[in-house]
């Protein structure tokens, strides 16, 4: 699976109260709303401004805080191909896996607001395209690649009815 | 071999010995959501036709974030929770009984349990000796609904603490002082576990104050050994039964050891915007306050709120410094009511509001104004924690809070609020 968009890049620390804040606790049961406010603590151009296919690009520990897997769930529904990090969090880590939403391990530094970038999942590949530069991820553990090839959590118990990890 | 205290909790559940790394389905004894992740997770359940609950008296929904409901779309929410908990025998946990962390130490997290919980800061009941940890809505569903999850078996990072508190120093300035030593993501992905002769004596509203937070630094639970204090607090609870003995072996293999003596241990404060943002007290001290804030699943326990009644008693908040305080369950509440401290809270000026979470999660009971400084006993200060992108969040102890709501600006709370005023 090959993915292309545009970078928008983040700092380090980025929390599930910069992607789906506090303030807007109501909205969690009306994602698509909900969605139209993600990450706006942390960049309020981001929802409005991105483009179906665009990466969420940041530093270290991504999505620390809180366990609320709508942080995720919105990210992807806004049409962020993947949210590609130095680090992420643990609980937000799997809950992308489980929405569906690749989370990538990556060497963000270089990335530059803007650049285009071309994802291939199979190959652990980041291509920068207006650099010109391949930037390599290690792969995911199987277990994890299984509940993303299945398209998510819900979609691999529709499957199988149980866990087949 | 020789098994760390999540490996043997992790073992005993597969019925084999687990290593660091590996992965493992395994069965759940306790979940629970709350009123911000349960109606996802009960939606998650209706698109599988899963509704319903394998274990259903230790499946919990708590209605606590948003308690008393400020919006109709959270009394929705609510509607959701009481409607899945009438249809399938699980426990509702209504508005007035408090935070889901608090109410699952008192009343259902046992030693040896693995627990789910869709909220990150359930490794609270890892105090009890329980593989407590927060995950996501779909992960708690699919617990609910089978009795299983998958977990990582965690490498362990071990804390071991020696010395006593200096007065005025509390569980709280150790947590905080330890997540600004090893950083907001220096456990990602390990237990932590807390042993040493200052753990040993520590009660269990300080354990539980530290497991709190472990997911601060990343950690996927707090664990402490069970001991006499923990069959103590189990038989306060009226469960005594559920005690057993279990800590981990003499040998076991960490990934790391950590070792902090309390001694020369400060006040700690973590100033914004982010948790591992701390320094000693002093450095913060003169900061003007707007906003003090006593209570959440960190410090909101009777033990807390008698160090704060005990500062409070006597004076008066600043008047420029609104002090809010609430109670982190039902049980507290009443306790405090019967110690006579919830009359020292309201004569120093405080509103001591119902239980509940909504200040710290900034849903409703405490949102701050633009540019506005509060001092808070409870677990974040990210940017936007409370309800406001442009207020600033400091988080300390019960103790320099309080002092805090005195003197309307951050002191250290040795400089004579120690001293009984009533």
């Amino acid at each position: 699976m090959s993915l292309k968009g545009k970078a928008w890049k983040f700092g380090d620390s980025i929390s599930t109260d910069h992607i789906a804040p506090g303030r807007y606790f109501h909205l969690r049961t009306n994602l698509p709303e909900l969605a139209k406010h993600v990450l706006e603590d942390a960049d309020e151009d981001f929802a409005a401004g991105m483009e179906p296919g665009d990466f969420v690009v940041a530093g270290r520990n991504f999505g620390l805080g809180s366990s609320r897997e709508h942080a995720p769930r919105i990210i992807k529904l806004a049409g962020t191909s993947a949210v590609l990090a130095q680090s992420f969090a643990r609980i937000f880590f799997r809950n992308a896996i489980n929405v569906g939403l690749p989370v990538l391990e990556v060497d963000t530094s270089g990335i530059e607001p803007g650049d285009q970038l071309e994802v291939d999942l199979q190959a652990g590949e980041v291509r920068n395209i207006t650099q010109g530069e391949t930037l390599t991820f290690a792969p995911l553990p199987p277990v994890m690649v299984k509940i993303l090839g299945d398209g998510g959590l819900v979609e691999h118990f529709k499957k199988y009815g149980d866990f087949n990890l | 071999m020789a098994s760390t205290l999540a490996e043997k909790i992790i073992a005993e559940h597969v019925g084999r010995e687990v290593e660091p790394g590996e992965i493992v389905v395994t069965g759940v004894d306790v979940t629970a959501l709350q009123d911000g992740t349960g109606p996802l997770a009960l939606q998650q359940l209706e698109e599988l036709d899963m509704v319903r609950a394998v274990n259903p008296g230790k499946t919990i929904l708590f209605m606590d974030h948003a308690a008393p409901s400020p919006r109709k779309e959270l009394s929705n929410a609510h509607q959701v929770l009481r409607s899945f908990a009438r249809a399938t025998g699980a426990v509702a946990s209504d508005i007035n009984e408090g935070v889901c962390h608090q109410r699952l130490v008192e009343s259902y997290a046992s030693p040896g349990d693995i627990l789910i919980g869709a909220d990150s800061h359930t490794c609270t009941s890892g105090a009890l000796a329980a593989f407590a940890t927060g995950m996501g809505s779909t992960d708690v569903a699919i617990g609910i609904a089978t009795g299983k999850t998958w977990i990582k078996v965690p490498e362990t990072l071990r804390v071991v603490v020696s010395g006593g508190f200096a007065r005025g120093v509390y569980a709280k300035d150790l947590m905080l002082h330890l997540i600004g030593e090893i950083g907001a993501d220096g456990a990602t992905y390990m237990a932590l576990e807390f042993t040493g002769p200052a753990v040993e004596r520590m009660t269990m509203s300080e354990r539980f104050t530290l497991a709190n937070m472990a997911v601060e630094a990343g950690g996927k639970t707090g664990l402490f050994a069970s001991d006499d204090t923990t069959r103590a607090y189990l038989e306060e609870q009226g469960r005594g039964e559920a005690y057993r003995r279990l800590g981990p072996d003499q040998d076991a293999d960490y990934a790391l050891t950590m070792e902090i003596d309390l001694e020369g241990l400060e006040p700690t404060v973590s100033a914004p915007h982010t948790v591992d943002n701390t320094m000693n007290v002093a450095a913060a001290a003169g900061k003007q306050v707007q906003q003090v804030f006593i209570g959440t699943c960190t410090n909101g326990r009777i033990e807390d709120l008698r160090i704060a009644a005990s500062i409070l008693r006597g004076r008066k908040r600043h008047p420029h410094t609104r002090l809010i305080v609430t109670p982190a369950s039902r049980s507290v509440y009443l306790q405090a009511a019967e110690e006579g401290l919830l009359k020292d809270f309201v004569e120093a000026g405080a509103i001591v509001t119902g239980t509940g979470c909504g200040a710290c999660v900034g849903v409703h009971g405490g949102v701050l104004g633009d540019g506005e400084v509060c001092v808070a006993t409870q677990n974040r200060n990210f940017h936007g924690r409370m309800g406001n992108v442009k207020g600033f969040i400091y988080l300390a102890s019960p103790a320099t809070a309080a002092a805090t709501a005195i003197a309307g600006e951050i002191v250290d709370p040795r400089e004579g609020y120690l001293e009984s005023q009533g």
